[in-house]
C-alpha cells in the first residue's frame, strides 16, 4: 500500500524544509567575519597541535563489527515475537527453536567475553 | 473532491501538529532542563527573559540564527555543512509511528492520532496502520549515527574526531539491548504496530511497566545512552574533549544537532510511555483527552530524565561499555527469555508471574552487575592506566 | 506506460539509487563515497516498499545501513592513509575491466530480455497487495519451512563472531 506511505513523504517534506530553512535563515542574517585564525581548528584557545587526522583503536571496528552480528541476530526476534502468544500449539515449538537459536550465540558471546573483546582498557 | 485529497488533507493537519508538539517539546525541556538543574544545585536558572525564564529557549535560539555560521578552512567542504541535518532529518522522522492519541471519528471518517495510522473514510476507503511500526521507528533512530561520525570527522578536528568516534561506538553498542528490551511487550502485545501495543495494555488491564520492569530498566538506560544525555554523555565531556563532534560547529547548525539530541530524547521517551506506561490510555476513553495524557506522560519521562542528569556523576567510558555489553545486553536477554517461558507454560497468569521474576531479576541484576562492573574495570584501572602513568613512590611521596 | 503515483515514485527511487551508486564508484574522496553508499542504500529500501516488502525495507535500513555501512565508515575513520588522500577508483587495466563489465551487463540485459519475452512490462508490473500479514507470512516460514536456515544463521553467525575476534583482537601480553 503506497498510500500508507504518503504520510512519511508530508513529514520527510517538512523535516527538510525545516532544517534547511533554519540553516538559509542563520546564513541570511549572521555575519560573515572570517579570518585565518579564526576557521583553525579549535583547541580550546591554543595553537594547533598536531596533525588533525589521527589513526584510531582497533576495538572501535570490532565493536561495529559485533553490533552488525548481534543486530541481525535481534531482527530475528521480531516476527518472532508477534507470532509467539497467537501461535498455541507451535508455541513449544517455536519457544525451543528460539532457545536454540540464542544458545548457539550465547557460546559466541561467551568466547568474545573471554577473549576481553568487550573489554576496554 | 476525491477521498485521497481529503486524506492527505488530513494527514497533512496532523503531521504538522505532531511536528509541533515536538517541537514545543524541545524548547520546553531545555528550560525545564535549566530550571530543574539550577534547583538541584541551589542557583536560581534563567529568570529574566519572559515569567519565570520561559522565554529563555527563544531567545537562544534567536541569537544563534544570527551568529556567524562558521567552516573551518580544512573541513570538508560538502559533508560539514550536511552533517547536522544528517542527524536532524532522521530524528524528525522517528515520530512518524508513534500514537498520540485513539481513533477519532469525524462525520463517516475516522482515523488515529499518528501521522502513519490508520484511516477509514466513506466507500470503503481505507489505509491500514504500518506494518513494521516499530522497526521502522528504530531503522531511522539508527540512522543518526550517519550525522555523529561524519560531523566528527569532516570537522577535521582531533578532538571533534575523538568525540564523534567515542558517540558512535556508544551508540552502537547500546541499540542492542534497546531493541532487545523492546520485544518483551512486543510478545505481550503480539504486533509490531505501536497501536496495538497500546491496546494490548488495556487488554491486559495493566501497564507493561509491571510485567516487563526488567525490560523497561534497560530501556531507559539504553535510551539515555542512546541519546548521549547525563550520565551516559562522555562525547560531549568538556573537560577532555572541548565540545565531542559538534566542537567546530556554530550559528543554528550548532543548533541543530542539541535540538536532534533533545527531539530524539522525546521521541525515546514517547517509546516508553507507548510500550510501558500504556500509551495515550489513562481512566477513561474520552478521545481529545488522550493526547493530553499522552503530553503528560511525555513530560513525566523529560523530567526523569533532568532528574538523572542532576543526580549522577559522569561514568567512565569503560564503565560505559561494560553497562553496555557485559550488563544490559544480557539481562534484557534473560528477561526476554523469562518472558518467552512463562508466556509458554503459565499463560494464565502470565502477568502475576512476570511481576514476581521481574523483580527477583532486577535485585540479582543489580547487585550482579554493580558487582561486575566494578571488578572488571577495576582490574583495567589498575593493571593499565595506573600502573603506566602513576609512578611507584607515589604512594610513598605522599 | 502510464503515469501512476507507483510509476513515478518507482523512477524517482531508483534514480537517486543509481546516482548514488554512480557517485558511489567515482568519487575521489572514499568518505563521500561511503556517504553515498548509504544513500544507495535507502533507495534500495525504498525500491523494497514499493514491492510490498516493507520488512524486509526496515531490515535492509536497520542491517545495510545502520550496521553494514557505518562499518565501512569505521575502517575508513581508523585506517590513516585512506582518510584524507584522494584515491582514482579507476582500473589502469582497461581492457579487462571493460571485458569484466561487459560480462555482468549481457548478464543483467539477457534475464531482463527472458522476462520482458514471458509479456510482462517491468515498470508497471505493479506487485499485487498480500492477502495476509507479511510479517505473520515471515514469522509462519519460520516454523514450517525454513527452521534449518533459521538455526543455520545462528551457526553462521558464531562463526561470524569468532572470525571477527580473530582478526580484530590483538593477544593479550
Amino acid at each position: 500500500m503506497l498510500v500508507q506511505y504518503l504520510p512519511f513523504l508530508i513529514l520527510f517534506i517538512v523535516a527538510v524544509a525545516f532544517s534547511g530553512g533554519a540553516i538559509l535563515l542563520s546564513r541570511l542574517l549572521g555575519p560573515k567575519r572570517p579570518n585565518p585564525v579564526k576557521l583553525a581548528p579549535y583547541e580550546s584557545g591554543m595553537v594547533p597541535i598536531g596533525g588533525t587526522r589521527r589513526p584510531f583503536h582497533i576495538r572501535y571496528y570490532l565493536v561495529a563489527m559485533l553490533f552488525i552480528l548481534f543486530d541481525i541476530e535481534i531482527i530475528f526476534l521480531y516476527p518472532w515475537a508477534v507470532i509467539y502468544l497467537t501461535a498455541r500449539a507451535a508455541r513449544l515449538f517455536l519457544l525451543l527453536e528460539m532457545i536454540v537459536f540464542l544458545g548457539v550465540l550465547m557460546i559466541g558471546y561467551i568466547y568474545i567475553w573471554r577473549k576481553g573483546a568487550l573489554d576496554w582498557e | 473532491m476525491p477521498e485521497i485529497v481529503i486524506f492527505l488533507l488530513i494527514k497533512l493537519v496532523m503531521t504538522i501538529v505532531i511536528f509541533a508538539l515536538w517541537m514545543t517539546m524541545v524548547p520546553f525541556m531545555i528550560w525545564l532542563e535549566r530550571k530543574v538543574i539550577a534547583d538541584i544545585q541551589i542557583r536560581i536558572g534563567p529568570n529574566r527573559v519572559g515569567p519565570f525564564g520561559l522565554l529563555q529557549p527563544i531567545a537562544d535560539a534567536l541569537k544563534l540564527i544570527m551568529k556567524e555560521d562558521i567552516t573551518p578552512a580544512k573541513a570538508d567542504k560538502l559533508i560539514y555543512p550536511i552533517a547536522p541535518a544528517l542527524l536532524m532529518v532522521p530524528a524528525l522522522l522517528a515520530i512518524a509511528v508513534i500514537p498520540i492519541g485513539g481513533m477519532v471519528t469525524i462525520g463517516e471518517r475516522s482515523f488515529t492520532l499518528q501521522i502513519m495510522g490508520e484511516y477509514r473514510g466513506p466507500n470503503g476507503f481505507f489505509v491500514p496502520e504500518l506494518d513494521a511500526g516499530i522497526l521502522l521507528s528504530l531503522a531511522l533512530s539508527s540512522l543518526g549515527v550517519y550525522g555523529v561520525v561524519l560531523a566528527g570527522w569532516s570537522s577535521a578536528n582531533k578532538y571533534s574526531l575523538l568525540g564523534g568516534m567515542r558517540s558512535s561506538a556508544q551508540m552502537l553498542s547500546y541499540e542492542l539491548p534497546l531493541g532487545v528490551a523492546l520485544v518483551g511487550p512486543l510478545l505481550l502485545a503480539s504486533s509490531l504496530r505501536l497501536n496495538e501495543v497500546v491496546n494490548a495494555q488495556s487488554n491486559f488491564g495493566i501497564w507493561f511497566i509491571i510485567p516487563q520492569f526488567v525490560g523497561f530498566i534497560i530501556f531507559l538506560m539504553s535510551g539515555t545512552a542512546e541519546v548521549n544525555r547525563a550520565p551516559f554523555d562522555l562525547p560531549e565531556a568538556e573537560q577532555e574533549l572541548i565540545g565531542g563532534y559538534h566542537t567546530e560547529y556554530s550559528s543554528f547548525r550548532f543548533a541543530m544537532f542539541f535540538m536532534a539530541e533533545y527531539l530524539n530524547m522525546v521521541t525515546i521517551s514517547a517509546l516508553a510511555v507507548t510500550f510501558f506506561l500504556g500509551g495515550y490510555r489513562l481512566f477513561t476513553d474520552i478521545v481529545w483527552l488522550q493526547p493530553i495524557w499522552f503530553a503528560l506522560k511525555l513530560m513525566l519521562f523529560l523530567y526523569l530524565f533532568v532528574w538523572i542528569r542532576g543526580t549522577w556523576p559522569r561514568v567512565r567510558y569503560d564503565q560505559l561499555m561494560a553497562l553496555g555489553w557485559k550488563v544490559s545486553l544480557p539481562l534484557a536477554l534473560v528477561n526476554l527469555a523469562i518472558t518467552a517461558i512463562v508466556l509458554a507454560y503459565v499463560p494464565k497468569r502470565a502477568v502475576l508471574v512476570l511481576t514476581i521474576t521481574s523483580i527477583v531479576l532486577i535485585t540479582i541484576a543489580y547487585y550482579g552487575s554493580s558487582y561486575n562492573i566494578r571488578r572488571s574495570t577495576d582490574m583495567t584501572a589498575r593493571s593499565g592506566y595506573a600502573r603506566r602513568h602513576l609512578p611507584e613512590s607515589e604512594e610513598t611521596r605522599i | 506506460m502510464e503515469i501512476t503515483g507507483y510509476n513515478v515514485a518507482f523512477i524517482a527511487i531508483a534514480a537517486m539509487t543509481v546516482t548514488s551508486a554512480i557517485f558511489v564508484v567515482t568519487l575521489p574522496n572514499i568518505l563521500r563515497s561511503a556517504l553515498f553508499l548509504m544513500f544507495t542504500f535507502i533507495g534500495v529500501a525504498g525500491l523494497y516498499v514499493l514491492a510490498n516488502a516493507e520488512i524486509l525495507a526496515a531490515m535492509q535500513l536497520l542491517i545495510y545501513v545502520g550496521a553494514i555501512t557505518v562499518l565501512i565508515l569505521f575502517a575508513i575513520v581508523l585506517t590513516q592513509q585512506l582518510m584524507g588522500a584522494r584515491i582514482t577508483q579507476t582500473s589502469r587495466n582497461i581492457v579487462l575491466g571493460g571485458v569484466a563489465a561487459i560480462a555482468v551487463f549481457a548478464f543483467i540485459a539477457t534475464t531482463f530480455v527472458s522476462h520482458f519475452s514471458k509479456g510482462s512490462d517491468m515498470i508497471a508490473a505493479q506487485p499485487a497487495v498480500p492477502t495476509s500479514d507479511p510479517l505473520l507470512m515471515i514469522a509462519k516460514m519460520l516454523i514450517q519451512p525454513y527452521v534449518l536456515p533459521f538455526e543455520l544463521a545462528s551457526f553462521i553467525l558464531l562463526v561470524a563472531m569468532v572470525g571477527a575476534i580473530v582478526i580484530a583482537k590483538e593477544d593479550k601480553d
